[in-house]
């Protein structure tokens, strides 16, 4: 029986879903992990490690910022929030994502039929 | 400049990091130990889940870096080690390095500041100096400035052209200052109005001359130099108005120009008007040196063209006086040759110059040659560890970049050290002042010059590491982790880089030796030249000046000089004592005629070429060491019974007369008016112009003249010669003064030298050229000894094995001390064949340097290729002596 094929995100992808979340609600990294998780109902494969280096990435451009604070559960988190910048680059992201999600889906419906 | 924040801020970030990814870790295991897991489990769950810690946080890291800067600090960390590692290597290549650039900045400063930069006046580039030429009035060619303008072309110059924006005459002069201090000779410039309007400097202090002092009969006024004022009137701002007795003439003084502020090259203390008289002015009189600022827009071509045609109308104006055609001027062929102000000052030093910098760069070639030596074979012995980072996974252009890095920080350091020694350099050439260099007191170490040090420093590094990287970097890694295999002998391939290395330095110690060879061979030459003059070592010369201010009368001048030689005489040691207008080879400009002989018959339209003037005190000849060919030396009752005498040179009564002895009795004259003058000695020829020039045709006058028409003319200014053994101590100088001073005390002495001095100013251009070819020579030699040196050595400590085996099945020593030899021979005699064929190129560029010798010489090549090969053998000999005692058993035991 074949295994089926793992599949990484594609580059960027990652960001986008972080950005996205953190329009919503700043939040922490572990809380943003269990979101993640929660809303893609365990079908992304996810290292956990792999989120730390995708929010530095975002904090160097300036697209998130972040602070420490005390949590509910009395634990110093750094709370990641969206910034002007950030907000605007997640705009362009989805639209350009959404433009080629639509070309691939048309293709792969084309050569189906 | 949010990115230098993060550059600083890293490690603060980095913590922040860390401590995150432990908070995640606890906050997740606590949530499975929540779940029911015991914390041991959890914690281990949770690790596994997150992933590698390390890599993430690293990874994370990453995002901040700035990759390219870290790797290459990384690479600079790494290169210092390595150097500090072989402090030995690293202080040889440090020095090597350090002396090249350090020449080499040195002569580039120089180079700069003489060549390069303008002038330091405003736009300069728009100053022209009015030079012309005479190619039909024969005798003039040996005349350094070409023809010098006439006040009459100067007013006419003035007046009529359509091209310059202002136009003036200047001569350099001398003038006695009384009433300050104790009498002091000081130099003046005498301008006319639009010298100082051309040159555009404003004053410091008051104004300009102006218009108004080119009335003669108008008010006398002076300028002062920025020195001058410092020195006698302490920088007073209130001086203007002040009045000073020049030449025993009371002057006003109206303003102090600038801080170095220079007549071209000419320092001076005073500016005085030059005021010529309109109704006494005659076409003749070619003596003071036309300047002038072109206007904007307008090329030297036009320039010339509009001074070609004002010559008519100068002519036209003009006369020599009644019976006299202003139009035999035509028969001179006057043609306006403009040149750059920048030219004038510069002379001929220029190609002095470029030669010098030419081969310090050479030297410094051969520098780097010897660094990429000393690199190659630290490379070599690092190959191991090259070829362990090569395998694992250091890509070619990592490993390049960073033994380049290695190199060029060798290069900067080296650099660093090199200006440092400039700077004292051009300190020290500043302060000696040798050779006559233009602009000396402008030369310094500026930001081009260091621009200049930091580019060579860089090339140099790159030039030297990059022939051990290409070498290196891209080999195969197997061969070299196989360590140093067991081969009997070494290939040919591994020398050859080092071999070709060391050729090139031969042939470029070729060059330099045989460059400075011929200056040698030239210096040889000049020494060998009658100047016509004897032992200029005990000749002490001197100028006095009798202002007609202080004694009006010309014969009471020459009783007064007649007066000096003879106490002068009477110094206890002194052998001899005359006086003359100039010395040979002081450079003053000469004053030159016609002259007309009386057994020739001349046409009207014939000008005869211009002969030197000199006047000359009985016992001159004799006190300078001139020879009397024929005939018999002036006397004193000639002089002042005004006899219608006359000398002249060899040359000059072999092309009148064919013979020195025919001319005796022969008698010439100047001009029409003039009784005839007869020859009663000719005089050996003299180098008027310097050695290497031919000498001219001189005739010699008596400094009193008399003409019945007019009045006795004497000369004032006149050079006294002793001949003394202790002439130049400050003793006899003393003595000079009191005898002086014993006759008038109101008289300065100036230019006092040493004829010794005067010589070897003139020779300055040849001994500069020669001092700085001979120590970029021996350089050249010494880095090119050590070059075959190490290749030699290096070559036989690889091939040691091999002449252990060769000994042990019998070979004679003696033949292996020959067959190394014969390889340091081999790469010798190609380097050197190579240098020959340079050379013979190369040396053409040299021509005008030289004297009494060809740019082929074959002697000077034949010895520098005979030295150099002789120096490659002994270099080799030492490393080729110990391969003759290398013991069998120890090199086949070795390794």
């Amino acid at each position: 029986m074949r295994k089926t094929v793992k599949r990484d995100l594609f580059p960027g992808a990652l960001e986008m879903m972080i950005l996205q979340i953190l329009r919503r609600q700043p939040s922490h990294g572990y809380a943003l992990l269990q979101h993640l998780k929660r809303t893609s109902h365990e079908l992304l494969q996810i290292a956990e490690g792999s989120l730390y280096p995708a929010l530095e990435g975002l904090l160097k451009e300036e697209l998130l910022k972040a602070e420490w604070r005390i949590s509910s559960t009395n634990r110093g988190v750094r709370i990641y929030r969206l910034t002007a910048a950030g907000a605007k680059h997640l705009e362009l992201e989805v639209s350009s994502f959404e433009r080629m999600l639509q070309g691939i889906t048309q293709v792969l419906a084309r050569s189906e039929s | 400049m949010t990115w230098l924040k993060q550059l600083f801020s890293r490690r603060q970030m980095y913590g922040e990091l860390s401590e995150e990814i432990r908070e995640h870790l606890e906050e997740k295991t606590e949530e499975l130990v929540a779940g029911g897991m015991s914390r041991e489990e959890a914690a281990y769950a949770a690790r596994r889940e997150f992933g590698n810690m390390s890599l993430v946080e690293e990874n994370g890291r990453d995002v901040w870096r700035w990759l390219s800067i870290e790797n290459f600090l990384t690479d600079v960390r790494y290169g210092l080690r390595m150097l500090r590692r072989n402090p030995v290597l690293t202080a040889i290549g440090l020095l090597t390095i350090a002396i090249g650039i350090g020449a080499n900045t040195a002569v580039f400063s120089v180079v700069n500041s003489v060549l390069l930069k303008p002038l330091n006046y405003p736009s300069s580039q728009q100053l022209m100096a009015l030079h012309q030429i005479a190619p039909g009035a024969a005798g003039l060619a040996d005349f350094r400035n070409g023809l010098l303008l006439s006040p009459s072309m100067y007013f006419t110059y003035a007046e009529q052209n359509r091209t310059f924006q202002a136009l003036g005459v200047w001569i350099p002069d001398t003038a006695n200052v009384t009433g300050l201090a104790e009498p002091e000779q000081v130099r003046t410039v005498a301008v006319s109005d639009g010298v100082l309007q051309a040159l555009a400097v404003p004053p410091t202090v008051g104004s300009w001359l102006s218009q108004a002092d080119q009335d003669p009969r108008g008010s006398e006024r002076v300028m002062l130099s920025y020195g001058y004022w410092q020195r006698r009137f302490g920088g007073d701002r209130a001086v203007v108005g002040r009045s000073v007795l020049v030449d025993a003439r009371p002057r006003e003084i109206i303003g102090v120009m600038p801080q170095g502020f220079r007549f071209l090259d000419t320092d001076f203390d005073l500016i005085v008007p030059l005021a010529f008289d309109r109704g006494k002015v005659i076409l003749a009189g070619f003596g003071y040196h036309g300047i002038a600022r072109l206007k904007p827009g307008i090329a030297m071509a036009e320039a010339n063209a509009d001074v070609a045609r004002m010559l008519p109308i100068w002519m036209d104006s003009w006369s020599n006086g009644p019976g006299t055609d202003p139009h035999i001027y035509e028969t001179w062929k006057i043609t306006p040759t403009i040149r750059p102000l920048k030219q004038e000052v510069l002379g001929n030093v220029s190609e002095v110059l470029w030669v010098v910098m030419a081969t310090i760069g050479l030297v410094m070639m051969i520098a780097c040659a010897n660094v990429a030596n000393l690199l190659l074979v630290r490379v070599e012995s690092r190959q191991q560890e090259l070829a362990v980072r090569a395998a694992l996974g250091a890509g070619w252009a990592r490993i390049v970049r960073g033994l380049l890095v290695e190199s060029v920080l060798l290069g900067l350091m080296g650099g660093g050290l090199g200006v440092g020694l400039a700077y004292a350099s051009v300190r020290l050439l500043v302060a000696t002042g040798p050779a006559n260099l233009p602009r000396l007191s402008e030369i310094s170490i500026d930001a081009r010059t260091l621009g200049f040090a930091l580019f060579l420093s860089v090339l140099s590094g790159l030039l030297f590491g990059l022939i051990p990287a290409l070498k290196y970097a891209g080999q195969r890694t197997m061969l070299a982790l196989r360590s140093s295999g067991r081969s009997i002998s070494v290939s040919r391939e591994r020398f050859r880089a080092r071999n070709l290395l060391v050729m090139g330095q031969m042939a470029m110690t070729v060059v330099l030796l045989v460059s400075a060879g011929l200056m040698i061979r030239t210096f040889q030459a000049l020494r060998t030249v009658d100047p016509g003059f004897t032992d200029a070592q005990h000749l002490q010369l001197m100028r006095i000046s009798i202002p007609d201010s202080l004694v009006a009368e010309p014969e009471r001048v020459t009783r007064i000089q007649n007066e000096i030689a003879d106490k002068l005489r009477a110094i206890p040691g002194v052998k001899s004592a005359g006086l003359a207008s100039q010395m040979p080879m002081e450079g003053f400009d000469s004053d030159w005629d016609a002259i007309y002989v009386q057994d020739k018959t001349y046409s009207d339209r014939d000008i005869p070429p211009l002969r030197l003037y000199k006047h000359i005190s009985p016992g001159f000849l004799q006190t300078a060491g001139t020879r009397i060919i024929a005939g018999r030396e002036l006397t004193w009752t000639e002089v002042y019974d005004l006899r219608p005498v006359v000398m002249v040179s060899e040359n000059l009564a072999r092309e009148m007369w064919g013979t020195p002895s025919a001319a005796i009795g022969r008698r010439l004259r100047e001009f029409p008016s003039m009784p005839w003058h007869e020859v009663i000695g000719v005089v050996q020829d003299v180098r008027e112009n310097g050695v290497q020039e031919n000498a001219p045709e001189i005739v010699y006058w008596s400094s009193l003249l008399g003409d019945p028409h007019e009045k006795e003319y004497v000369w004032r200014t006149m050079t006294f010669a002793i001949r003394c053994e202790q002439a130049g101590t400050q003793a006899f100088l003393n003595e000079v003064r009191q005898a002086v001073w014993s006759v008038n005390a109101n008289l300065p002495l100036a230019s006092v030298r040493t004829m010794q001095e005067v010589y070897d100013k003139s020779v300055a251009r040849t001994s500069f050229t020669l001092v700085m070819l001979g120590i970029a020579g021996s350089m050249a030699m010494a880095l090119g000894m050590i070059g075959v040196y190490g290749v030699i050595s290096y070559i036989v400590s690889q091939r040691q094995r091999e002449i252990g085996i060769r000994l042990a099945l019998g070979a004679q020593r003696g033949d292996v001390l020959q067959m190394i030899l014969r390889q340091g021979a081999r790469t010798a005699l190609v380097g050197v064949a190579i240098g020959i064929g340079a050379a013979l190129g190369l040396t053409q560029l040299m021509r005008s340097l030289l004297f009494g010798v060809s740019a082929q010489d074959p002697i000077t090549f034949a010895a520098a290729a005979a030295l150099l090969i002789a120096v490659a053998l002994l270099a080799s000999y030492i490393p080729a002596r110990r391969a003759m005692l290398v013991e069998p058993v120890v090199a086949l035991r070795y390794e």
